[in-house]
């Protein structure tokens, strides 16, 4: 049986550029930047104190009535997959089960989930009671929380931070009885999510897919990690809309987010029976690995990126030179993007001074499990508008990174994007999109 | 287009019976419990006071370069150990830089369903009581910061992420093919394998590194489950406690591990001489889409995934002569998934020999899937399946036949794993001994 071609029929996102896509692209147009300083918690002792916070929502507006009690087992994570996932089916315009029961234009056996979650951390705040009744004097007894203070956490707690529970909400409001997966590759999980939903309608399992990822990492023991990591940038908390700067000679760091990405994959097929709007085809997809010792810094050569943007070439059948753009992980770590620049450099050789290259984390933060899918939507808007926002915060490039970056929005056809992304664990992913003819 | 086939060719396995896989298969057989008493932490006081931890694991005793993983999670360090033994099996050499074992290292993939780390629970609950002002109910955050930022280890933050130990295989292997990790719960090996499987027959790659490893005997995992009323608090008797099809049973116990398998294409498979130990033809998948706290109660979902497995194999349901079951033995899972394999199974449900290797090996949470599928090769290789142990009071609703408390000599020609995690995560994986 031969393979389904997949397609992208809708689109979702929130970010800290707003609660839709249209608002999001909109801000990127502008090149709005939506990093300011934490408000979420008291960033008293954080060296950074900046971050992408997504704007405020209330969740109980994105869920049917009989299904708003399920919201006191939800995580921030699992609520912002809520919203861009609803808006994704809207935007493809299925209907679902709690969309209107009545008219339901789905098959819940053939459609499939699959997020990219990050390691959810729970809240401190809700565990203080219980801790405080775990002491002896004054200092936390492992014995009296067995006895006491976990008594005190609420029966349901661990299901709030389950990674899989975003893909498993979602399936519950939607409906969604197809193959459903979560996958927990950090920086990488949304493309790598994308890309196993595109290889499953591919095989023709599912006939649609929602696919993408969501991470809320505004909160303090997510954010600890970036300072300790010194990943987060600790020169900028004066200035928090030059923060981000991926590729700059200035870059000192990251700044991290929060956001939700998804897109609805679908068989090509299926798609043109329903008459549904196509706004890029899914025509290449490239893994692999980055190997370092020193494995809380990515290898110097991005020797891993490298091999996946060649892979997500060869698989789209394409050449360098008909890339149209890049949308690269540009985290603002200068050495990570120094060796991305080296791996996009080395995979596009002579091409890769005239492709333009467009960061986005200068504006949207480092989502983590979501930004591979917001990348993917942000270079989806590009192509079907054709155009090139402006990168920001890229002033004088760093020594080494020669990529075609400017200040200045660019109206051109975009036949060909790709986006990538890669983790300190070491995974990586590229994908090719195409616009259709 | 002929569709490539693919079969294992190296297993590994850390787990609370051994630190390799024929002994895990001597003590199965043997009906031995890897339950005991939890060592790792102070659980004396819990509701739930013992595991199936895994024990006096090294893993300098696995691997030449033990400093490299140094700061691993516990899951990173069993599979460390799980690879090794698997990559030896495999004929996979990771131990020279220039490995003359006919595999393009860009096309070496990694899929495991993996779990994160565990806090530094001295630190972790010591910002959180320095922080918390009870008169107020609030953090003081300034003081939770001190004790955070002064104590925390950067390396050992970073180690709880859940992708930590695909990370480590690809330094321990130098594999720079398709990687990914996956975490449905209890479901999430046996998917990685499922999805490793489908990585190879698209040929994106010709040899996958597959599996779990996970360990959540930890506070917080111990809390976690205790209050969803999860686990068995058959305190004194941590060696029947796990008893699924039971009317006793009440609940399932906690376990840690490690398991791999290494997936390739048979064209690769003959090329490089490897051995090869079973074959892989099927795997389903598919959500419950119900509650995110209970299976759906007719195993709809459960059905559907045994199905897409079979149609995927091209086999019947009469040609499945083992199932290794989920059999967690918790009161909802055993009967629900009896249920299914009723629904799926039909009239040939009552003559197919089903166990629960739970009942001694206790449950491996993320790497359950891989470390029951391993048992499933061993007992078609062997033609003898493992038993379900502890079963001395039948619940009177299971009627299947549940291979209890004896290792039964059949011929095992297809196999069939399943697994259903936490939220509705459904996930077969069917294998069949290999022939030309």
């Amino acid at each position: 049986m031969d393979s389904a071609r997949v397609v992208i029929t809708g689109l979702g996102a929130v970010t800290p550029l707003g609660l839709t896509v249209d608002d999001t692209w909109a801000g990127l147009c502008t090149g709005k930047v939506g990093i300011e300083t934490i408000t979420a918690f008291d960033p008293v002792g954080f060296d950074c104190k900046l971050a992408g916070q997504v704007p405020d929502y209330k969740i109980r507006n994105h869920l049917p009535k009989s299904l708003r009690k399920a919201i006191k087992l939800m995580s921030r994570d699992i609520e912002l997959s809520i919203i861009a996932a609803g808006e994704a089916l809207a935007h493809a315009g299925l209907v679902t089960k709690s969309i209107d029961p009545e008219n339901i234009n789905v098959d819940p056996e053939r459609i499939a989930i699959n997020l990219g979650a990050g390691l959810i951390s729970c809240d401190l705040v809700e565990l203080g009671p219980a801790v405080a009744a775990s002491l002896t004097d004054g200092k936390f007894d492992i014995r009296k929380w067995g006895k006491e203070g976990l008594e005190q956490v609420t029966p349901l707690w661990l299901l709030k931070y389950l990674p899989n529970m975003l893909a498993c909400h979602v399936g519950i409001i939607h409906d969604i009885q197809g193959p459903s997966n979560t996958i927990t590759c950090a920086e990488a999980a949304a493309h790598l999510a994308i890309a196993e939903a595109a290889q499953i309608i591919a095989r023709r399992a599912s006939d649609i897919a929602l696919a993408g990822g969501a991470e809320a990492k505004v909160n303090p023991i997510v954010m600890i990690r970036q300072c300790l990591l010194k990943r987060a940038t600790s020169q900028n908390n004066d200035d928090p809309a030059s923060a981000c700067r991926p590729f700059d000679a200035d870059a000192k760091g990251s700044v991290f987010g929060e956001a939700a990405g998804v897109v609805i994959l679908e068989n090509l097929e299926n798609a043109e029976k329903r008459n549904a709007r196509i706004y890029a085809e899914v025509v290449g997809i490239g893994q692999s690995n980055n190997i370092n010792p020193v494995y809380e810094h990515v290898e110097p050569d991005g020797k891993g990126t490298q091999i996946a943007i060649e892979k997500a070439m060869a698989d789209a059948q394409i050449q360098p030179e008909d890339l149209d753009l890049v949308v690269p992980h540009g985290t603002g770590i200068p050495g990570d993007d120094l060796a991305e620049a080296t791996a996009i450099q080395a995979a596009l050789g002579d091409a890769a001074a005239e492709i333009p290259v467009w960061p986005t984390k200068s504006m949207l933060s480092n989502t983590g499990a979501a930004g591979g899918a917001v990348d993917i939507i942000a270079a989806v808007c590009a192509m079907n508008e054709g155009k090139i926002p402006a990168a920001v915060n890229c002033d004088t490039k760093a020594d080494g990174c020669n990529l075609n970056i400017t200040g200045e929005p660019r109206d051109t056809k975009i036949r060909y994007a790709l986006s990538c992304s890669y983790t300190y664990g070491g995974q990586t992913a590229a994908v090719v999109l195409k616009r259709p003819d | 287009m002929m569709t490539e086939r693919i079969v294992i060719t190296g297993m590994g396995i850390v787990c609370p019976l051994s630190h390799d896989v024929e002994s895990l298969w001597q003590a199965l057989l043997a009906g031995k419990s890897g339950a005991a008493k939890t060592a790792i932490f102070d659980a004396s006081t819990f509701p739930t006071t013992f595991g199936a931890e895994v024990k006096d694991y090294h893993i300098a005793e696995h691997t030449a370069n033990p400093r490299l993983h140094e700061y691993s999670n516990r899951g990173s360090g069993f599979v460390i150990g799980a690879t090794a033994q698997a990559c030896k099996q495999a004929a996979i050499d990771i131990e020279t830089d220039q490995p003359a074992d006919g595999i393009d290292r860009t096309r070496l993939g990694i899929y495991l369903g993996a779990g994160e780390g565990s806090v530094d629970n001295d630190v972790f609950f010591g910002a959180i009581a320095a922080g918390w002002d009870a008169e107020n109910d609030e953090m003081d955050w300034g003081k939770w910061a001190e004790i955070a930022f002064g104590r925390m280890h950067p390396m050992r933050e970073l180690e709880q992420e859940p992708n930590m130990p695909a990370a480590h295989i690809a330094m321990l292997t130098g594999a720079r093919g398709p990687t990914r990790s996956c975490l449905t719960a209890c479901a999430a090996s046996t998917q990685a394998v499922g999805e490793a499987t489908m990585l190879i027959r698209k040929g994106d790659a010709d040899v996958i590194i597959a599996g779990g490893a996970h360990s959540m005997i930890h506070p917080l995992g111990v809390t976690g489950f205790n209050r969803l009323t999860a686990l068995s608090t058959r305190n004194d008797s941590p060696e029947t406690a796990s008893r699924p099809f039971t009317a006793s049973r009440d609940g399932f116990v906690l376990g840690e591990g490690a398991a791999i398998l290494i997936l390739e294409s048979l064209t690769s498979a003959k090329k490089r001489g490897a051995e090869i130990l079973a074959e892989v033809i099927g795997y389903g998948s598919s959500s419950d889409a119900f509650r995110v706290t209970d299976m759906h109660e007719d195993g709809r979902g459960a059905a559907q995934a045994i199905n897409a497995a079979l149609a995927d194999a091209g086999i019947s349901y009469k040609d499945v002569d083992y199932i290794n079951t989920h059999g967690t033995s918790t009161a909802e899972n055993d009967s629900i998934e009896t249920k299914a394999i009723k629904a799926a199974f039909k009239e040939e449900a009552k003559n197919t020999p089903v166990s629960s290797v739970k009942s001694m090996l206790g449950h491996l949470i993320g790497a359950a899937g891989a470390a029951e599928l391993i048992t499933c090769v061993l007992a078609m290789r062997d033609s003898i399946v493992p038993p379900t142990m502890n079963l001395h009071d039948p619940d009177p609703q299971l009627d299947l036949d549940y291979v209890p408390n004896e290792p039964r000599e059949i011929p095992v020609n297809i196999a069939m794993n399943e697994s259903f995690g936490f939220g509705g995560q459904n996930n077969v994986v069917i294998i069949k001994r290999y022939e030309e």
